[in-house]
């Protein structure tokens, strides 16, 4: 009897003391959206096979990325949804374009091939307002000549989480079509009419699959791994567009970003006939002023390497590598803009 | 008794003094130590509850008490109200429970009265390898095997039968989705049946075996001894096992995410979707960058504690009435 206490209050000693132990790793890290973790895990693989230099990427979601950024627990923050060029100055930060990715609309209606349903912006922000109910719908029918719509309600699927795909979807939605600016608006989570919403793309992807006559929008790598019914969507300049590198990487070499202050620019509803409507950029976020400039150099290092030669990975994985103007444009900025406490450029 | 007391003390050998004081010692620091955790455990609560309240304050000083009851969930505007998935989480744990509650009766019964003794092991392990399932995997089931299922056969089912009955046909309204609220709630019973079962049948075996064979031998039949015997005589336990249950419902994430359709809108359907606060904070946290959006979160998750607060609390009672009206009869 007297044995046993006696162990027992050693061991609690003992794992108090090794509860105290952490181990601190030295690599640069990172955290953020969870849209281009794939790459950015490709990335640091192959950054770490050439350099020695890991990276410890968190996907947590784009809010969290730009709280840790701001609280300054990591190295950068990645988000899918752009800070304004108002909300950078208020926390000294500064933001680039890393990939291009796209939304894709895919319905799940018998008898209809990828790529054969037609649709416009408004089109789409009618039937997600719950206003166009029926596929059979004069509106869809007309845009459709020949396809055989069946007289069945839309069941429009959403993201329940708060997510960039949302944020890029529902901003183009807003740009296109008023009153869905009016009635639901732009953010990575909205107040949704109609339907019903699930977790994640996987989870909206399987949920379109399963349910017949639904229509749900999902990051482009899913619609092609799962090979869903994507939609061809009619774009700016007035042609319809399938979705692919081309016309994500036509939207994205559209942009002014020349002219965007502290690259706010949300590739959605580009002009250009090739370009595909609802594209997006995901971001990095980094503090202006580096209290570690090493630390901060090597950051720097590692997007001037995946600029430059992460661009054959990227496209494996199904996303758009930003065309070299743009990065040149970037690194430019990073000299005038990213600085140590003394104000002497890290990168 | 007496005549033993009164006797002479037998001489007791006491250890020598260093090995005595070396032992008062370490009893003393483990008595300590673990009055230590078991403090915790309270402070650990409170300092739960204080966080709460304090990462919920701007929230909390914005909308007031209207956010109990405002439908509103507009995170674009930064207007929020809690009233979907407050109603979400207590009907689908509602559902679970008027479901879970006599299947797990049905079983807890087969196993202690009617199963022969070689399938009473097997069958209840297999009841208690359900409790361990992760939820995600219920989740997940739910959503790929589960709802394609329901949504073809049972609820057509349902709104072809039911739907035109007044006042309860408004339940059984809309399209077959497959998910929703409904979904939500059977897939809630399915997990939170092997919890009950497990607790209903220990306490069923508790029950003197003297008590049971009285009562057959007075000629009672089996749902005799079990409705009148073997259930007033566990009520406490049994009352126990159901809130145990009960409170897993109410938190229950991962799986209800999945299956519950994620919309904050409200509908009187069953088979519309809806939302639970567990869900809704599973779906939201990570994205929510705005203080306000945060703030509202968390005031969810302070709801959800206060509701589970106030079921323990119910469910104690309940005990304390039953065990006091024991107490009149006997």
């Amino acid at each position: 009897m007297s044995f046993s206490p006696r162990i027992l209050t050693a061991a609690l000693g003992l794992s108090a003391a090794l509860w105290a132990f952490s181990a601190q790793a030295a690599d640069i890290t990172g955290a953020g959206a969870t849209f281009p973790y794939p790459i950015y895990a490709k990335w640091a693989e192959m950054y770490k096979a050439k350099t020695g230099v890991g990276l410890n990427y968190q996907s947590i979601g784009s809010g969290g990325g730009i709280k840790q950024i701001k609280a300054k627990t990591v190295d950068f923050g990645a988000s899918d949804k752009p800070l304004t060029p108002e909300e950078l100055a208020k926390d000294n930060l500064f933001q680039f374009p890393m990939v291009v990715g796209g939304v894709v609309p895919t319905v799940n209606v018998e008898g209809i091939k990828p790529g054969q349903l037609k649709l416009t912006g408004v089109l789409l922000a009618d039937i997600y307002l719950g206003k166009i109910k029926k596929w059979n719908d004069g509106a869809i029918a007309a845009l459709n000549p020949g396809v055989a719509l069946p007289a069945k309600d839309i069941v429009p699927v959403s993201r329940s989480d708060g997510s960039g795909t949302t944020f890029i979807f529902t901003n183009y939605l807003s740009k296109v079509s008023p009153e869905w600016k009016g009635a639901v608006g732009n953010d990575a989570s909205v107040k949704w009419p109609t339907g019903i919403s699930m977790k994640g793309n996987e989870g909206v992807a399987s949920s379109v699959k399963q349910t017949p006559n639904s229509i749900g929008y999902i990051e482009y790598a899913y619609v092609i791994q799962n090979k869903m019914t994507y939609v061809a969507m009619k774009n700016k300049d007035g042609g319809f567009v399938e979705p692919n590198d081309k016309s994500f990487g036509a939207a994205a070499a559209g942009a002014d970003w020349v002219h965007a202050p502290g690259f706010y620019e949300i590739l959605t509803d580009e002009p250009g006939k090739d370009s595909w409507p609802i594209t997006g950029a995901t971001f990095i976020l980094m503090q202006k002023v580096q209290d570690k400039p090493e630390t901060g150099k090597q950051v720097l290092e590692f997007f001037d390497w995946a600029y430059h030669s992460g661009a054959k990975s990227a496209l494996e994985l199904d996303y758009i590598p930003l065309p070299e103007s743009v990065a040149k444009l970037v690194e430019g900025e990073w000299k005038s803009n990213i600085k140590d406490a003394a104000g002497k450029p890290v990168f | 008794m007496d005549s033993q007391g009164s006797a002479a003390p037998m001489p007791v050998k006491r250890p020598p003094l260093r090995e005595r004081s070396q032992g008062a010692v370490v009893d003393t620091l483990f008595a300590r130590t673990t009055q230590f955790f078991a403090f915790l455990v309270f402070v650990l609560l409170l300092a739960i509850m204080a966080s709460l309240v304090i990462g919920s304050w701007p929230s909390i000083r914005k909308f007031g008490f209207a956010f109990v009851y405002t439908t509103d969930w507009d995170p674009v505007a930064g207007v929020f109200g809690a009233a979907v998935p407050i109603y979400g989480t207590l009907v689908s744990s509602l559902i679970a429970m008027v479901i879970a509650i006599p299947v797990s009766f049905g079983i807890a019964l087969f196993l202690t009265e009617l199963a022969p003794v070689w399938l009473k092991r097997p069958l209840g392990t297999a009841i208690e390898l359900l409790a361990a399932i992760p939820s995600i995997i219920y989740g997940m089931w739910g959503l790929f095997e589960f709802t394609p299922l329901f949504g073809k056969y049972v609820q057509p089912f349902l709104i072809d039968n039911l739907g035109d009955i007044p006042v309860l046909g408004a339940l059984f309204q809309g399209p077959p989705m497959g998910i929703g609220m409904l979904t939500a709630g059977v897939i809630l019973a399915i997990m939170v049946i092997p919890f009950i079962t497990a607790v209903m049948r220990d306490v069923f075996e508790l029950v003197p075996v003297v008590l049971r064979e009285s009562a057959y031998g007075l000629g009672s039949t089996t749902w005799e001894v079990v409705w009148k015997v073997v259930l007033p005589y566990t009520r406490a336990g049994v009352v126990g096992g159901v809130m145990l249950g009960l409170g897993r419902a109410l938190g229950e994430t991962m799986a209800v995410t999945f299956v519950i359709g994620n919309a904050h809108r409200v509908a009187t359907s069953l088979l519309a979707p809806g939302a639970s606060i567990a869900s809704s904070l599973a779906n939201e946290f990570t994205e929510a960058d705005d203080p306000i959006y945060t703030a509202s979160l968390i005031e969810l998750g302070l709801i959800l504690f206060l509701i589970t607060t106030i079921v323990l609390a119910c469910a104690k009672y309940m005990l304390l009435r039953l065990g006091r009206l024991e107490g009149t009869k006997s």
